[in-house]
């Protein structure tokens, strides 16, 4: 089939981000042709301020080298404006005669520069911030002159004037508005900001509206002349009072345009062959000029360019960063407030600290920080997500403290960080690593960041200050990825949530059967969707859906745990933590017989066996097994052990028979997987010596019965567990601990451990279920028993079947009988 | 070159699974894929030597089960961003049987 042709009037950041969007979906379906106006290829426009400030150069913001668009198939055509779109001949047509003919054709024309409609305005020294041309003027400027006036006190008025003052000018920043960035900030927060920037050196003219630039003897501009009659003098006027959608050519084309060219919710105009995307643009009567919106409708037109026809725009909610280094502020969605909105404030003007929080009917709707945004992230989050904050309300103002305790020396605060500070812990990543992969390679995300760069993408307890370096570095391109709706990895737009409801009214119950019925976009997904999709399916429909080993990590296959060397370590499972000198013996004579290099005590205090040679696991099992002693799981996303004290059985102060109980939770939870790793504890009194406090559940035996706590975390970021209830004998504590693991295993998400389950559903929800419910309670319980009801000992399994044990023997090449074959 | 080696019988090899080879130019994964495809690569990632036969398989994909680097199986090429090669060796299923090339 012929190809049709696509037409891309516009190489800017919104157009050429649709066409790689286009290309990731249908990358033969059209023959696409891009027109620049400007002589480059496209670049990260929202990174020209760091190369006025000098710390960028051109060549590091280019997003796209010629090259790109050779290697797929884009034909170019640089500074060549299009100045008419014949929609009868469906071709376009540019300023130098050239024509194209479209099937579909795409607007991208962005936003010019609004110019104040004032004397002396055409003046040579007189500039907008828009481009290269514009940057390169100014820097050239700097090096000969000396006054330079910024007409416009916002986010690029600002970045514009810091990076002259940075060059050597003198500089003064005119704005009409009482408070700069009026559009971003409060006024509170604007102050701290404009005192912070005249301790640079900069000047501020505030309430001030310019009535004529004057020209001087050379024929330049020399001077601005204020309504009030003030003069100052001027060897460079920046105008950066804001831009206007680029709708000249829609319009000269008679497409409907009202302040920016009319799209729909797919990104259409009235002409259902031409499309529209990023700043020259009206959806819903909003035009945006920030990048992240852009992105997203052109992830959106790409999608209906492409015929696949599902997505939608609906439009954004803003965040903003400024670029200035050294300066951290941050604002997001309705930060001013006003009827039927709560404000939350922090203010500590000597501190440099302002943080102003809105609420509305228990939703965070907006926010400003000033001095420390660290939590910015977690705001947007929020209030992108809607999410109910009414539990966390008294505490939301002192952030969601999500920078993990360890691995990056405790540093919470991106801004602060020398280059040469380490972030990620795991894989040695340092900010400036970061820095500049994202600078050179152009990322926007947090997934393109760990991709690139692998910082957080192994513990992840360094997520938050990745995403505080991510958000300084472009500004407000940054866009927190969505936590409710995120997909489940590259094989999927379906999130967690999505599939798992999907498994249970779908009754869907093998892998194939649901990447088929959910249109996975890789034939046999990846070695991150395939153990969540095994895990809902077995975990939803127990007893109907068979495990698939190959879909299972190494781990969870071979029932051990793999070592740095490619070796294995044995747990075996002793009850409660509780042993006999029979199992010691065996332990001790397995470890000798099979030459065990190391010996040691768990955490969960279990003996570990490390260094076994895979092929070795069948045969250390079996004397294991022999003697009675099955699986310890200390490999599984599954239960691990149940840590116990002495407790009343020894203990004087015992008020509980702690080992017992303990021993009794873990048979009953024996073979249990679950959506990540689930450890317990039982403490025979409140001095908790089996350290309850930190476990996914932790029981603690007073004199009148027990306290049951969960979602307490010991690992990457330390959490104390809840206080679930107070119940009183062994048999409530077995069944609100199964109810409440029962409910977890229903609705976590696949590597969720309890602590972030309850952190996103709220623990009164867990409570509605396990506490105050007895029915329900019951019934989680009754189920949780159902599914591991026909549990084997998997070493058994191991040991008996030859086709489970193949997979652990090695295969010796007979490579003498060399050349036999056809 | 020399000839081809006979390995086992395609069944011994778990649809998306692997075996391990030894052999006198090191351990060599052989994977089959979930089509029926075999590969066979050096069991070493080219990150930090961990054994791909014990990773798991999509598509033509193995992922390490150390750091979940990503090694194409056709090529032994690290999927990108991630940079590094692995040797590879002449795998062919014909008839129920795997047969090996040693390089």
């Amino acid at each position: 089939m012929k190809k049709q042709k696509l037409v891309v009037v516009g190489n800017g950041m919104a157009g050429i981000r649709a066409v790689e969007e286009l290309l990731k979906l249908a990358p033969d379906l059209y023959d696409i042709t891009v027109f620049g106006a400007e002589p480059h290829p496209n670049y990260n426009r929202i990174l020209l301020s760091p190369v006025l400030a000098g710390e960028m150069t051109i060549k590091d913001i280019i997003l796209n080298p010629l090259g790109w668009y050779a290697d797929n198939g884009v034909r170019l055509h640089v500074g060549k404006t299009v100045t008419k779109i014949d929609r009868t001949a469906r071709k376009v047509i540019a300023d130098d005669g050239t024509e194209e003919e479209y099937d579909r054709l795409l607007l991208a024309t962005g936003s010019m520069p609004f110019i104040l409609p004032i004397p002396g305005r055409d003046l040579p020294g007189v500039i907008s911030y828009r481009d290269i041309k514009d940057t390169d003027e100014m820097i050239a400027t700097a090096a000969t002159h000396k006054h330079a006036v910024v007409i416009g006190g916002g986010l690029l008025g600002l970045e514009a004037a810091n990076g002259l003052k940075l060059r050597g000018m003198d500089v003064t920043v005119v704005h009409l508005m009482p408070w700069l960035m009026e559009r971003q900030l409060d006024k509170s927060a604007a102050d701290m900001l404009k005192t912070s920037l005249e301790a640079r050196g900069l000047k501020f003219l505030l309430e001030k509206q310019t009535e004529a630039l004057i020209r001087g003897e050379s024929g330049r501009v020399c001077a601005l002349r204020f309504k009030d009659g003030l003069e100052i003098p001027a060897d460079l006027v920046v105008m950066a009072a804001g831009i206007r959608p680029n709708t000249a050519l829609a319009e000269s084309a008679k497409i409907y345009c009202n302040r920016g060219i009319v799209v729909n919710d797919t990104m259409q105009t009235y002409d259902p062959r031409i499309y529209a995307v990023g700043e020259c643009v009206a959806h819903r009567g909003i035009a945006y000029g920030l990048v992240a919106p852009l992105f997203e409708q052109a992830k959106v037109c790409a999608n209906h360019l492409a015929n696949f026809g599902i997505a939608r725009y609906s439009g954004s909610v803003l965040s903003t960063k400024l670029k200035v280094t050294g300066i951290d502020l941050f604002s997001a969605g309705n930060f001013m407030g006003g009827e039927g909105t709560d404000e939350i404030v922090l203010n500590d003007p000597s501190g440099g600290v302002y943080k102003k929080l809105v609420v509305k009917n228990d939703t965070l709707v907006g926010a400003v920080l000033y001095g420390d945004t660290a939590d910015g992230a977690w705001y947007f989050q929020l209030v992108k997500d809607a999410q109910n904050i009414h539990e966390i309300r008294d505490h939301l103002m002192f952030g969601q403290n999500h920078v993990g305790d360890v691995g990056h020396a405790g540093k919470t605060h991106a801004a602060a960080m020398p280059d040469d500070a380490q972030v990620c812990g795991c894989n040695g990543v340092c900010k400036g690593d970061i820095v500049k992969a994202i600078k050179s390679q152009g990322l926007f995300t947090l997934e393109d960041v760990r991709k690139h760069t692998k910082a957080s993408s192994s513990c992840g307890s360094c997520t938050g200050l990745v995403e505080q370096i991510l958000a300084s570095t472009v500004g407000g391109a940054y866009t927190p990825s969505e936590s409710k709706n995120k997909p489940m990895c590259g094989c999927t737009d379906h999130s967690h949530g999505v599939v798992r409801q999907t498994i249970r009214e779908q009754h869907l119950l093998t892998i194939p059967e649901l990447m088929r019925y959910m249109e996975w976009k890789t034939p046999s997904g990846c070695a991150s969707c395939r153990p969540a999709l095994n895990y809902y399916l077995i975990s939803t429909w127990p007893g109907e859906a068979k495990d698939d080993p190959q879909s299972r990590f190494i781990n969870e296959r071979a029932h051990a745990n793999i070592q740095t060397d490619g070796t294995y370590s044995v747990v075996p499972r002793m009850w409660g933590g509780l042993t006999t000198p029979a199992e010691l013996r065996t332990i001790a004579e397995v470890a000798e017989k099979y030459e065990v290099p190391t010996v040691k005590m768990t955490g969960g205090a279990r003996i570990d066996l490390l260094g076994i040679k895979k092929e070795d696991l069948p045969k250390v099992w079996a004397d294991l097994g022999a003697a009675g002693m099955v699986s310890g799981h200390a490999y599984g996303k599954s239960i691990r052990t149940v840590k116990t004290c002495v407790g009343a059985e020894h203990c004087r102060f015992g008020t509980q028979r702690s080992m017992a109980m303990g021993v009794k939770l873990e048979r009953m939870l024996f073979g249990m997987w679950s959506p990540h790793k689930v450890k317990l504890a039982v403490s025979g009194c409140p001095r908790n010596c089996a350290e309850a406090g930190i476990k996914d559940i932790g029981v603690i035996g007073v004199d009148s019965g027990y306290e049951l706590y969960v979602a307490g975390n010991g690992g990457i970021k330390t959490e104390v567990a809840q206080f679930l209830c107070k119940v009183k004998s062994d048999e409530e504590v077995m069944e609100y601990s199964g109810a409440f693991l029962q409910l977890y295993r229903e609705e976590g998400f696949y590597l969720e451990r309890t602590c972030h389950y309850v952190a996103r559903v709220g623990l009164d929800h867990v409570k509605a279920a396990v506490v105050d419910d007895p029915v329900k309670r019951k019934e989680l319980h009754e189920r949780l028993l159902f599914a591991l009801q026909d549990y084997e000992d998997p070493w058994q399994a191991a040991v008996e079947k030859p086709a489970v044990r193949r997979e652990y023997q090695i295969i010796k090449l007979e490579e003498a009988t060399a050349g036999v074959a056809s | 070159m020399s000839g081809w080696i006979r390995v086992c019988a395609l069944d011994e090899i778990a649809p998306q699974g692997s075996r391990v080879v030894a052999s006198s130019q090191g351990d060599i994964a052989i994977f089959r894929t979930a089509d029926d495809s075999v590969f066979g690569l050096h069991d070493k990632c080219p990150h930090k030597g961990g054994p791909l036969s014990q990773g798991i398989v999509h598509g033509d994909t193995v992922t390490c089960p150390l750091h979940g680097f990503k090694i194409g199986l056709k090529d032994g090429e690290a999927v990108a961003p991630d940079k590094g090669c692995t040797r590879r060796f002449e795998v062919k299923a014909e008839d129920g049987t795997v047969w090996l090339q040693l390089n």
